[in-house]
């Protein structure tokens, strides 16, 4: 099987979703002669014309609301904005118009917006946000978060497939840094079917995008002090896995949750509620959340680094949650 | 400085068959403003009743604009009419007992009692339901016209918005955009000179709202929307512009909204001269005028056509109010559309 990084599962995805459906069209900001601000669509306005691979104007309003009417008219647009930070501007024709179309209307909107999102690479607080638990808060949209570039090709196809408006995140500090084995042929990953990055017994791991990596480096150490963890990768937050995640719990008893999106209302705040919920008397130890501070994500590296959960940080919450 | 081309009213029958439309054509559009405006006069009595819940919202004065631009429409075109447009509604063909059923947010209305007023809208008839973001609709109207153009099919899209909206950045961008890709749509702005309490000198400080046309590369153009012959003509010749590939084209039809904001609004800050000006030139009665004397439309063969939208509507209230509230027990269904068909080759 081939690798590739997780930026060319995404390419090579997308590609062949273009191959494959006619109705399937790019539109965004720079995604035509450019190939993308990420070089995500290098190759596709060659291959499929440009009422196929759209150059926008610096629009997020008209891109994401001239997506959600050629999806109504029956196309599968994948819009790309350029960060997802600019998601702030496209608001009201996501949650607005997009998203409570088929509650109000029975009208299905059938949309990928792709998002590149997350910290690492001193972007600042305009271009390193994760803002994907926010949207796990309107009815109506799905969020899907890939770590892998298995994932990140498989979901997109099904994300595609999906007669919703989807919320691809898509994290940059993965696109060139993480490889791994993608088929050629086309395969669906089903939204709200966890993946289990590692199997373990004494404590519950559950994480998302790039914070799986982290996760795996701090459990990586805990392994040599003895310390077995499971790690749940939950691939979409909307919807999520829960039962995966109750599964494990009734197995290790004891819960961490990492995102790199801030803590308070982050959708580790879901997590831990429902967990609390349907399986307290399974809990051995209070369950704990690893997040961003509450605070922008800042510029210099050394303040990005305090921002983003580190291994250590992770580590040391799992030899805490070890020892209670 | 104006920019944008006035237009001048119709005179003659002369003119409306070259514009296509016959003595059978020209009745039907009356009896659509009719039914329109007596749908509205009815959510009236209703929402006095206590039978419509929350607010309600009429059109009255935009009669002309709705029906006249949703007249020279083909079926195939698509649009996103606004809460003064009902009659593009009635003239595309919703059956008025579902609009009242709607008001009423009974099961029967096209959002099944899930949104309310004319928050409403029939895809089988390529039109979209509005949300209250008004101006939020039109970039979703530019791409309806986008997927007209990638498949390269002859049909328009238009986008309806008003005096207020145009102040908003969605209507930048969605005017933008299509003027950059010529796309099939046509914007028809209502201005009816009042966003909510706010009139036009507090709205925008161009001449018309037509002359932002220039700037967007597409012509512009100012129409009486009162005139409902003068609004099918410059709508018609522009979806049929835009159908040929000749882009975009923004049709400002003014009028005066005759009523608040919404029934709860008296609409104390319009001047009482204004509104008395205006309610000499109203739609309705101004049609009627045109027809008794350029198509020998006789008295009795109008009262005629007004008994009979009087008995249907008193029928579709009967009806409406029959229609089921909607079962609480389904409210959580159809947050999400069900994929078509199962995933193959689905790989965990």
């Amino acid at each position: 099987m081939p690798e590739k990084t997780y930026l060319q599962a995404i390419s090579d995805g997308l590609r062949q979703e273009m191959r494959r459906d006619e109705r399937v069209f790019v539109l965004g900001e720079d995604v035509g002669v450019y190939g993308g601000a990420f070089k995500v669509t290098v190759g596709l306005l060659e291959e499929f014309g440009p009422w196929r691979v759209i150059d926008a104007p610096l629009s997020e309003i008209a891109i994401v609301g001239g997506a959600t009417g050629s999806a109504l008219m029956g196309l599968r647009p994948v819009a790309e904005l350029q960060f997802s930070d600019f998601v702030s501007c496209a608001w009201d024709q996501l949650v607005t118009v997009a998203a409570k179309q088929h509650f109000r209307a029975g009208t299905p909107v059938p949309m990928v917006l792709r998002l590149p999102s997350g910290g690492g690479f001193s972007g600042g607080p305009f271009h390193s946000q994760s803002p994907e638990s926010a949207f796990t808060h309107v009815p109506g949209l799905k969020v899907v978060c890939p770590a892998t570039p298995h994932d990140a090709k498989g979901l997109l196809a099904t994300a595609v497939d999906d007669p919703n408006p989807v919320l691809y995140f898509e994290h940059k500090h993965l696109y060139r840094r993480i490889k791994g084995e993608v088929p050629d042929e086309r395969y669906t990953i089903p939204f709200g079917k966890a993946r289990i990055e590692r199997a373990g017994d004494d404590i519950t791991l559950v994480t998302w995008g790039a914070m799986v990596y982290t996760a795996a480096g701090a459990a990586a150490e805990l392994q040599s002090e003895d310390v077995s963890v499971e790690i749940i990768d939950l691939r979409t937050l909307q919807p999520w896995d829960k039962e995966a995640v109750l599964e494990s719990v009734a197995k290790t008893s004891k819960l961490l949750i990492l995102h790199e999106d801030t803590r308070t209302s982050g959708f580790g705040a879901e997590i831990a509620a429902q967990v609390v919920e349907e399986a307290f008397e399974q809990l051995d130890a209070p369950i704990r959340r690893i997040a961003a501070p509450d605070t922008p994500i800042p510029f210099s590296p050394q303040l990005e680094n305090a921002y983003i959960p580190q291994v250590e940080d992770v580590a040391s919450a799992l030899r805490e949650l070890a020892a209670y | 400085m104006a920019i944008a081309r006035d237009t001048e009213s119709l005179s003659s029958s002369l003119d409306a068959e070259q514009l296509g439309l016959d003595r059978a054509g020209l009745l039907g559009m009356y009896r659509d403003m009719l039914v329109t405006r007596g749908i509205e006069e009815r959510g009236h009595i209703l929402y006095k009743q206590g039978k419509i819940p929350g607010s309600f919202y009429t059109g009255r004065g935009n009669e002309a604009g709705a029906v006249g631009v949703a007249s020279a429409m083909q079926p195939e075109d698509a649009g996103t009419p606004l809460h003064r447009d009902m009659g593009v509604h009635v003239t595309r063909g919703v059956e008025p007992w579902r609009i009242l059923a709607q008001y009423m947010g009974r099961e029967d209305g096209p959002a099944r009692g899930r949104d309310g007023n004319v928050h409403m809208a029939l895809i089988e008839q390529n039109l979209v339901a509005m949300v209250s973001h008004l101006p939020a609709m039109m970039p979703v109207a530019v791409g309806l016209a986008l997927a007209f153009r990638i498949r390269n099919e002859r049909r328009v899209s238009v986008c309806w918005y008003g005096d207020g909206a145009a102040a908003r950045g969605d209507a930048h961008e969605a005017m933008n955009f299509a003027g950059v890709r010529r796309l099939p749509v046509v914007f028809v702005c209502d201005n009816n000179q009042y966003a909510y309490s706010t009139p036009p000198q507090l709205e925008y400080a161009c001449a018309n709202l037509a002359d932002r046309a220039a700037a967007y590369g597409f012509d512009g153009v100012v129409v009486d929307g009162t005139d409902i012959l003068a609004v099918y003509s410059e709508a018609k010749r522009a979806i049929e512009k835009a159908r040929q590939g000749g882009g975009p084209t923004l049709v400002e039809c003014v009028t005066l909204r005759m009523e608040g904001h919404a029934v709860h609004d008296n609409a104390f800050y319009v001047p009482r001269e204004l509104l008395d000006e205006w309610a000499k030139r109203d739609p309705i009665a101004r049609f009627r005028l045109w027809l008794s004397e350029h198509v020998q439309a006789s008295e009795a063969e109008l009262s005629e056509l007004e008994e009979q939208v009087k008995a249907l509507l008193a029928e579709a209230q009967k009806r409406a109010e029959s229609s089921p509230a909607p079962d609480p027990s389904e409210l959580e269904q159809g947050v999400y559309a069900e994929p078509e068909q199962p995933q193959e080759n689905a790989d965990a």
